[in-house]
């Protein structure tokens, strides 16, 4: 088993699953890390080599091209293909992210091999690579099992632990200039917009808090925004407060939205619909407040508070506040 | 304008997931199915183009019979006519792979100039079958598209997608192309009583799933396993609020270890 692992640059950031991916990749391999590389494209990304060798990447590949910097599916496809032609990989990681989800099935489909996607774990018998995957937005996890020689994976981010190997590694660097088809690039890239958060996304974020119908509009919000930042957490909202306008698509969490699986989710004003559920049970503690005692989301909360959430929001603010001031 | 948009009928939200006895399976007896909720945005983005620029449309669905329904719904909407790849008697497993292969049969046949689904269907999950299709056929593809702007000729379209953080990606992609509609792209409209007397008389065509498989699966389920249920948490009422959030906060410090 010979694996590389695309570690995920954005806006010149290396992105947390690096470190999950490199964890997993060598507890797969019984930390037998001479097998285990890594590539990073993007502006600026060399500067990452070393972070990658510290959680076991024996070689990292660095690809510096004005056609990589910016991500474009065709160029990412092109370059890590000629890796593993090159290098004769046998599993190819990346992170469940926009960008890995984007173009990963693809690469699989032009090496005609098996693609496990929004993988929780991963497992070898044999050769063979097997994973487990939820479904229906967590409703069931399946275990699936590759049938191809090489194999496509991409980890949920903010499932496995990342742990560093050897803090002092220092990191073999390759540069990689791969021979690019740029003609074959029918999708460009003319403008990435930034969002207006520099919080992370609510698929990867440790913390969020959440706003459900009980929200009443799309004012009150803010109140969620301004708890939020006392602990640096990422707001959502249920599929409820999002249809009534109160609350845009790219914060729904649910089955129709985002799954999320943070340290900690608040719950505001969530009665906890099924597909609600469904999209949130898997984060590690879950905290609901709601004015109705037999409300769905208490029954999968750690703890709850049957309580107005206007008035308990400025309280959680005020606590919040105390404990991350003193600590 | 030669427009195509692929349906899946799923189990509805509201669907709680049982395990077929020996877990080798879903127990699908009390699904109830509905239109994968993206592919109704990718519905009416496909109407809505065929309305601008003219030309044509088709609904492509692999199933059993029951996805005629979601069929039905999309030419109720406004879509012209359907074809659909029967999977009736169908033993063998089916992956994403060997569906896209499947589609991209239909799609060589059609030749359209964008085929729109949803970015990904809520049952499996996986958002697969769009850039997989795009790369059997040869085109580019845009996923999670929330804006599509067809410049003039309609050969080129210039196509915004959702990354994350609320940060967007704009592309400027070639046609024949692949988009993936997102939640935001539209409002599907609720189809008119005249739109579904309309569909039932809309040219549905069958194939047979053996016509245009060729490949078979890449990735197979073993199992499928319910998530462990939770221990029943410490949920506080009627005392004084201050306290209850004092302790709910302490907890998630000394007990939970979260913050």
């Amino acid at each position: 088993m010979k694996v590389l692992v695309y570690a995920e640059v954005r806006n010149g950031k290396l992105k947390s699953t690096a470190g999950e991916l490199l964890t997993e990749a060598r507890r797969l391999l019984a930390g037998k890390t001479e097998n285990i590389h890594a590539v990073l494209m993007g502006e600026g990304c060399a500067a990452h080599a070393k972070t990658l060798a510290t959680f076991g990447a024996s070689k990292v590949f660095v690809v510096d091209s004005p056609t990589t910097n910016t991500y474009q599916c065709e160029p990412h496809i092109q370059t890590i293909t000629q890796l593993i032609q090159k290098n004769g990989y046998t599993l190819v990681m990346g992170p469940a992210s926009p960008t890995g989800r984007d173009f990963f099935p693809r690469l699989a489909v032009r090496n005609k091999s098996a693609m496990l996607t929004d993988v929780i774990s991963v497992s070898l018998e044999g050769e063979k690579v097997i994973a487990r995957r939820p479904m229906y937005a967590g409703k069931c996890i399946a275990e699936v099992a590759s049938q191809s020689s090489l194999t496509f994976v991409t980890l949920r981010p903010n499932v496995i632990p990342s742990e560093v190997l050897n803090a002092s590694a220092e990191a073999a660097v390759e540069n990689f200039a791969p021979t690019l088809n740029e003609d074959a690039i029918k999708a460009k890239i003319i403008e990435v917009r930034k969002g207006k958060s520099e919080k992370p996304d609510l698929t990867e974020a440790n913390l969020i808090i959440s706003g459900g119908r009980a929200m009443g509009n799309a004012d009150n919000f803010k109140i969620l925004h301004d708890l939020a930042d006392v602990v640096g957490a990422t707001v959502g909202a249920s599929r409820a407060a999002v249809d009534s306008g109160y609350a845009p698509h790219d914060m729904q969490v649910g089955q129709t939205g985002k799954t999320v699986n943070p340290n900690l989710y608040i719950a505001f004003g969530i009665s906890g619909s099924i597909q609600h559920l469904a999209g949130m049970r898997t984060s590690k503690v879950i905290v609901a407040i709601n004015t109705d005692p037999d409300a769905p989301i208490f029954q999968k909360a750690d703890y709850g508070i049957v309580a107005d959430l206007f008035q308990a929001v400025p309280l959680f603010k005020d606590e919040l506040k105390q404990l991350v001031e003193h600590s | 304008m030669k427009i195509l948009v692929l349906v899946k009928h799923v189990p509805d939200t509201e669907t709680k997931v049982k395990l077929a006895a020996g877990g080798k399976g879903l127990d699908d007896s009390e699904f109830k199915y509905m239109v994968n909720p993206y592919d109704e945005f990718a519905i009416e983005e496909a109407v809505r183009t065929q309305e601008k620029q003219g030309g044509e449309s088709v609904v492509v669905s692999l199933g059993p019979t029951r996805v005629q329904e979601g069929m039905r719904k999309a030419m109720a909407m406004g879509i012209d006519r359907g074809v659909w790849i029967n999977t009736e008697g169908h033993s063998g497993e089916l992956d994403s792979f060997s569906v896209a292969t499947a589609l991209s049969k239909v799609i060589a046949e059609e030749k359209p100039d964008v085929v729109y689904l949803g970015q990904k269907a809520i049952d499996d999950d996986s958002a697969h079958i769009g850039p997989m299709l795009a790369e059997l056929s040869g085109m580019p593809h845009v996923q999670v598209v929330t804006k599509v702007e067809w410049q003039d000729g309609a050969q080129i379209a210039r196509v915004e997608r959702e990354v994350e953080g609320g940060m967007m990606e704009v592309y400027e992609v070639k046609a024949p192309m692949v988009l993936g509609a997102h939640k935001s792209l539209n409002e599907p409209r609720f189809p008119p009583l005249p739109g579904i007397m309309k569909a039932k008389k809309k040219p549905l065509a069958e194939k047979k799933l053996a016509e245009v498989l060729s490949e078979t699966a890449l990735v197979t389920v073993r199992s499928y396993a319910l998530p462990a249920d939770k221990a029943p948490g410490k949920v506080f009422k009627g005392e004084a609020l201050p306290d209850m959030v004092k302790k709910v906060v302490g907890l998630l410090r000394s007990e939970a270890k979260v913050i």
